[in-house]
């Protein structure tokens, strides 16, 4: 399955389907590899032995029905799963070859690494537009006097709401659009530099305008960031994805390019599933 | 055709909303003459040389300065050892403690403690602090007293005021990499503060117009000078007028009276406060 990436990775680049002109990709992104990754939640097992290998500086969508694991699957890739109550991960997940489950790892200097944007727009209540884009520096100790500014309008521009917003950076993050809010969320994750950028559903609260404007933004994110997204929206992983992960039942069923996997899948249930005979 | 025509009111309505009525008006109008005849009997006592004169056996000589005195001190005292132990019992539970048997036991003690009556707090206190610490009737000694009989209220408005943090929040903030603390501080503190606030003061003020336990702590109930120290000995407001009630003579009910009228601007003020942060805060928020 690795083989087959690598040979078609060159062909994407290239733009051989129409779905995916123009997406970059970026060689020296930080790769991600699950190994047989468990995931319970209590005595509910969610995730089933999940292997599979995330290529650095790429998007890699993740698509299934609901309560097949995506979500689990990603949280689990930033250590988030473990939080909630009676919740255990087993087996092994590498970033750049790092165990990141091995003791000696901290996993909030690891969510440093891996940053996260959720399903419902979250800005922090009490702080302003400024003050969120800061908000991860400041809690982790990091923010330098003097950088403050430059951070704000690098992040906000790399998030594409810098002109939206640049004469009301002291208002409310509460007072914007939904789809400016999910914006100023991916600003605020971009503020502590990641590597890995986690999207669980960043679309699922938005109206179809503040949509594409997500999508237009990862298309500019694309390469300079690996980015896992989870999504129901089929049409969606076609458009942002480079490759595409098919879950079922907390089981891996299919990995393979976007093309690929939409045109000529391996699997019945990969077909049944792109062809909504379920779902 | 439907009928559109209004029909008449029944009878059980009627007989509800009146019941209603008069469970609004009976406890007001109680109120209100209680009031109105605390304040008309104080009222013409009450000037600046009575609030800032010491007792006296001459009932009209006698003031209340070292019984408001030691009140505010009293209170503040309080509030510095009940306010950060109550609001980091309540962090703790809502943020670490994991939600085990123990927890639900801690839960059950908590809310059973906010109701215990604040005599029995006065006994605790009398063998603790004034005993067995040989704090002896000193300010701390009541201080301390009255820390217990708050905390209850205040971890319990505490609580309620981090679970209103939403989840999403929290997992924003360790999604960048935040320690537990840095999300608290950053996150949860500022968001529950208003709460924290409003319910420190609202128990505060319950702890201002408090008598029996610093009674059994042995709060002096005639006192010249001013509390010096926390080892200080010292009077309140209520003990004071507590006194002054259970003196036979008339002029003395009448300083009781305007010691009353005084105590209930006092904690009027309190609670216009906790309003007014609350107000603030909230409308920062939005």
């Amino acid at each position: 399955m690795e083989s087959e990436q690598e040979q078609e990775a060159g062909a994407l680049g290239m733009a051989s389907g129409s779905v995916l002109r123009g997406l970059p990709t970026g060689a020296d992104g930080t790769s991600i590899e699950a190994l047989g990754l468990n995931a319970y939640y209590g005595q509910k097992q969610v995730l089933r032995e999940v292997s599979m290998k995330i290529r650095g500086g790429c998007v890699t969508a993740v698509i299934g029905p609901s309560g097949c694991g995506k979500s689990t699957f990603i949280r689990c890739l930033n250590r988030m799963h473990e939080l909630g109550a009676g919740a255990r991960v087993t087996g092994r997940v590498a970033l750049d070859g790092q165990d990141i489950y091995a003791p000696t790892v901290d996993p909030a200097l690891l969510r440093r690494r891996v940053g996260m944007v959720f399903q419902e727009p979250n800005p922090f209540p009490t702080m302003n537009i400024r003050d969120n884009v800061l908000s991860g520096l400041a809690m982790t100790g990091r923010l330098a006097a003097g950088q403050a500014d430059e951070i704000v309008e690098r992040s906000l521009r790399a998030a594409a709401l810098w002109e939206e917003v640049r004469d009301k950076l002291k208002e409310p993050g509460l007072g914007l659009s939904g789809g400016q809010q999910q914006r100023l969320c991916i600003a605020r994750a971009l503020a502590v530099e990641p590597d890995v950028l986690l999207m669980d559903e960043p679309c699922s609260a938005l109206d179809p305008i503040a949509t594409a404007r997500i999508e237009e933004l990862i298309h500019t994110l694309a390469g300079k960031f690996t980015i896992v997204i989870v999504t129901h929206n089929m049409q969606q992983a076609a458009r942002v994805s480079h490759d595409t992960a098919f879950f079922l039942g907390g089981a891996l069923v299919e990995l393979a390019p976007t093309n690929r996997l939409f045109t000529s899948p391996r699997d019945s249930r990969t077909e049944d599933y792109i062809t909504g005979k379920f779902g | 055709m439907i009928a559109m025509r209004r029909r008449s009111v029944p009878v059980g309505e009627i007989v509800f909303r009146a019941l209603c009525l008069g469970a609004v008006v009976v406890p007001l109008v109680a109120l209100v003459a209680l009031l109105v005849a605390v304040i008309a009997e104080g009222v013409g006592r009450l000037d600046a040389d009575f609030v800032m004169r010491f007792p006296s056996r001459i009932a009209s000589a006698a003031g209340i300065l070292p019984a408001l005195a030691g009140s505010i001190a009293l209170v503040l005292l309080t509030m510095l050892i009940a306010v950060p132990v109550a609001v980091g019992s309540a962090l703790y539970l809502e943020e670490y403690g994991n939600r085990g048997r123990f927890a639900g036991v801690i839960e059950v003690n908590i809310t059973n403690l906010a109701g215990v009556p604040s005599v029995i707090y006065g006994l605790l206190g009398l063998e603790i602090f004034v005993r067995f610490l040989a704090l002896r009737q000193s300010l701390i000694a009541g201080a301390l007293t009255l820390s217990l009989l708050v905390m209850p209220v205040i971890i319990t408005a505490s609580r309620e005021s981090i679970r209103t943090v939403p989840n999403a929040l929290r997992e924003a903030a360790l999604g960048m990499g935040a320690t537990r603390w840095s999300m608290v501080r950053g996150v949860v503190l500022p968001m529950a503060a208003p709460g924290m606030i409003t319910g420190s003061i609202l128990a505060l003020s319950r702890a201002f117009g408090e008598s029996a336990p610093l009674i059994i702590v042995g709060a002096a109930t005639f006192i010249t000078f001013l509390p010096n120290g926390v080892m200080s000995s010292y009077s309140t407001l209520p003990i004071q007028i507590f006194n002054w009630v259970s003196r036979p003579h008339e002029a003395f009910q009448t300083n009781a009276a305007a010691g009353i009228v005084v105590l209930l601007a006092a904690v009027l003020c309190l609670n216009a406060v906790a309003v007014l942060v609350r107000h603030r805060l909230q409308r920062r928020r939005n």
